[in-house]
């Protein structure tokens, strides 16, 4: 059995990051809105989602008229992927404005109570909009990146067999890691970060520091957003076909990502994403010779959570969270 | 010339009246003193001036500029800063980046210039980590640069909070209860510090305190609250002796003898 789960780990790796790279980045929207608001900003997930339908409407469109094929396929990405995160930004910028603020001083469930609502406004509108547009609420977007390559892991050990992988694999863990770089330094170098930080502890201090609290917030939604929509964009290249669903499912378990990694800590995040991508992907191609064909691959979401739920009950504060006393 | 002028200055909280029609003068450069017993509108009194809770009625003008209606963040701006009864650092941050909060408005750096790290902003943060260095050493913890400022013992995060306030470079450096919990080296300590902050710095200091030596020893002025309404006001040895004073902390009993 052993071997065999040695076969197939380096495939498993692969596939692992780059499914874990996505739930991490969405996972930095959850916990740097928490951090600040100490909100878990439901609609998140559907800012993703709405992403990947504003990144392939694009793609669709400029393969109409003929630009995708006249310009370099990684220079429409970048262009695409910018103009995404863009518009996501602002979306989460609006959000914040008109569904959150207003409710700044009630009990924090009624604003859980309005992102919830948020979220379901955002999934019927997208499927209404691509309904409207195209007939069909699930989109395929046009084919990229799709050469195939191998690693010789055999070649190393013959414990070991080839792994294979896109160009939009690569292409995804590379933008997700300079994403995390970037943000990483802005967060903990800059003016700007430090004072997101300071709003994170303690708001009305950081006010009395000269610090607008409001700019701050709405900074930090539109940061979180435009990595989610730019995220989104990502998922559809890799995976081909979205719809508006596929906010829900990800997006809880890129948030069970932020908890697993400690809520409120960006790094945490980062490495709670790609351990549950790692898990998942180890429960799917697993399962069935781990319990002896009794549980196939479809319940690799059981495997990842009860792994999850292993972890909280010995580290309620998750992996890289600090245990947190209530301010009084 | 009169920097903080507060006048009529109310606030209610439900039938409680925590401040109550306060009139306020406080001379540039002077030290001055707000004092009075648990519950008297003292640290109402702050938050008011610093924009935290709005007024229901009155006026508070830094110079001849008002403040009302003005965000904390504004009013932190136009020149005040304040530290607190209850200290309130930014704990899980480093001693120094919690002074660089501090000097978060002078820094021009805009979002699209932080974004493409523009040789100005980098130059910039440095500057603004030597200035942050330049005020620990004036607080005299520049050795404790990179520890959490919630590792530092008490004093010293007491001294922490005054160089934050300080690096916002205020005219009016509001202290809430700065010698509460030190032992009486540590406040003659702070007594000095404040003396040579006011000579140092141009600024002018309004202090909260519990503890009269210090109070009488380093108040110019000296304003008395009582349940919210200001029930005296003058020079130390003025204050020593009135009997209104007298009356609000030991009861009445204290000043008719029986």
């Amino acid at each position: 059995m052993l071997a065999e789960i040695l076969q197939s780990l380096p495939q498993v790796l692969i596939d692992g990051i780059a499914l874990g790279a996505i739930y991490a980045v969405i996972a930095l929207g959850y916990t740097m809105v928490y951090g600040i608001l100490e909100l878990i900003n439901f609609a998140h997930g559907e800012i993703f989602m709405t992403g990947a339908f504003i990144g392939v409407a694009m793609l669709i469109l400029m393969t109409g008229m003929g630009w995708l094929a006249a310009m370099p396929a990684v220079l429409a990405l970048i262009l695409v992927l910018v103009i995404t995160s863009i518009l996501t930004g602002f979306m989460g910028v609006g959000i914040e404005r008109m569904a959150y603020r207003p409710l700044r001083n009630s009990p924090k469930l009624i604003t859980l109570i309005s992102a919830i609502g948020v979220s379901f406004l955002l999934q019927d509108l997208v499927r209404f909009i691509t309904e409207y547009k195209r007939g069909n609420y699930i989109l395929t977007g046009p084919s990229m990146f799709n050469e195939q390559f191998a690693i010789k892991f055999s070649s190393i050990s013959s414990s070991f067999s080839d792994a294979f992988f896109k160009t939009s694999t690569l292409i995804l863990i590379i933008s997700v890691v300079i994403m995390m770089v970037a943000l990483d330094f802005f967060v903990n170098k800059t003016k700007w970060g430090m004072a997101m930080r300071a709003v994170a502890q303690d708001r009305e201090t950081a006010s009395l520091m000269s610090i607008n609290v409001n700019k701050v917030i709405s900074l930090t939604f539109f940061i979180g957003s435009a990595l989610g929509g730019a995220t989104g964009v990502l998922f559809a290249v890799q995976y081909g076909t979205i719809d508006p669903y596929i906010g829900f499912i990800l997006g809880l378990k890129a948030f069970t990502a932020a908890v697993l990694g400690g809520i409120g800590n960006i790094r945490g995040a980062m490495a709670g994403g790609i351990m549950l991508g790692l898990l998942e992907m180890f429960a799917a191609a697993n399962l069935q010779l781990l319990t002896g064909g009794f549980f196939g691959a479809e319940y690799k979401d059981v495997f990842a959570f009860a792994i999850l739920i292993i972890v909280l009950i010995f580290k309620p504060e998750g992996l890289f969270g600090k245990a947190v006393t209530e301010k009084v | 010339m009169s920097i903080l002028t507060v006048s009529n200055l109310t606030k209610q909280f439900g039938g409680l009246v925590a401040v109550n029609s306060v009139d306020i003068t406080v001379e540039k450069g002077s030290i001055t003193a707000v004092i009075g017993p648990n519950g008297a509108g003292k640290t109402t009194f702050f938050n008011l001036i610093t924009g935290v809770y709005q007024p229901d009625n009155g006026n508070v003008q830094l110079g001849s500029t008002s403040l009302i209606g003005k965000k904390p963040h504004d009013i932190a701006r136009q020149g005040i800063a304040r530290t607190f009864q209850n200290i309130r650092l930014f704990s899980n941050v480093t001693v120094l980046e919690n002074v660089m909060t501090g000097l978060h408005k002078q820094l021009k750096a805009g979002l699209v210039g932080t974004l493409f790290q523009t040789k100005t902003v980098r130059e910039e943060e440095k500057r603004a980590q030597e200035e942050a260095y330049h005020w620990l050493e004036y607080v005299g913890l520049a050795k404790h640069l990179n520890e959490d400022a919630k590792n530092l013992s008490y004093g010293a995060q007491r001294r922490l909070e005054i160089a934050r306030a300080l690096a916002t470079k205020p005219k009016l450096l509001l202290l809430d209860e700065p010698a509460a919990g030190m032992n009486p080296r540590e406040t003659r300590e702070l007594t000095e510090f404040i003396h040579r902050m006011r000579e140092d710095l141009d600024v002018t200091i309004v202090l909260i305190e519990h503890d009269m030596k210090l109070v009488m020893e380093i108040s110019e002025q000296i304003f008395v609250l009582d349940h919210g309404v200001k029930i005296a006001e003058g020079k130390p040895a003025e204050i020593r002796n009135n009997v209104k004073v007298i009356e609000a902390y030991l009861g009445k009993s204290a000043v008719t003898p029986a």
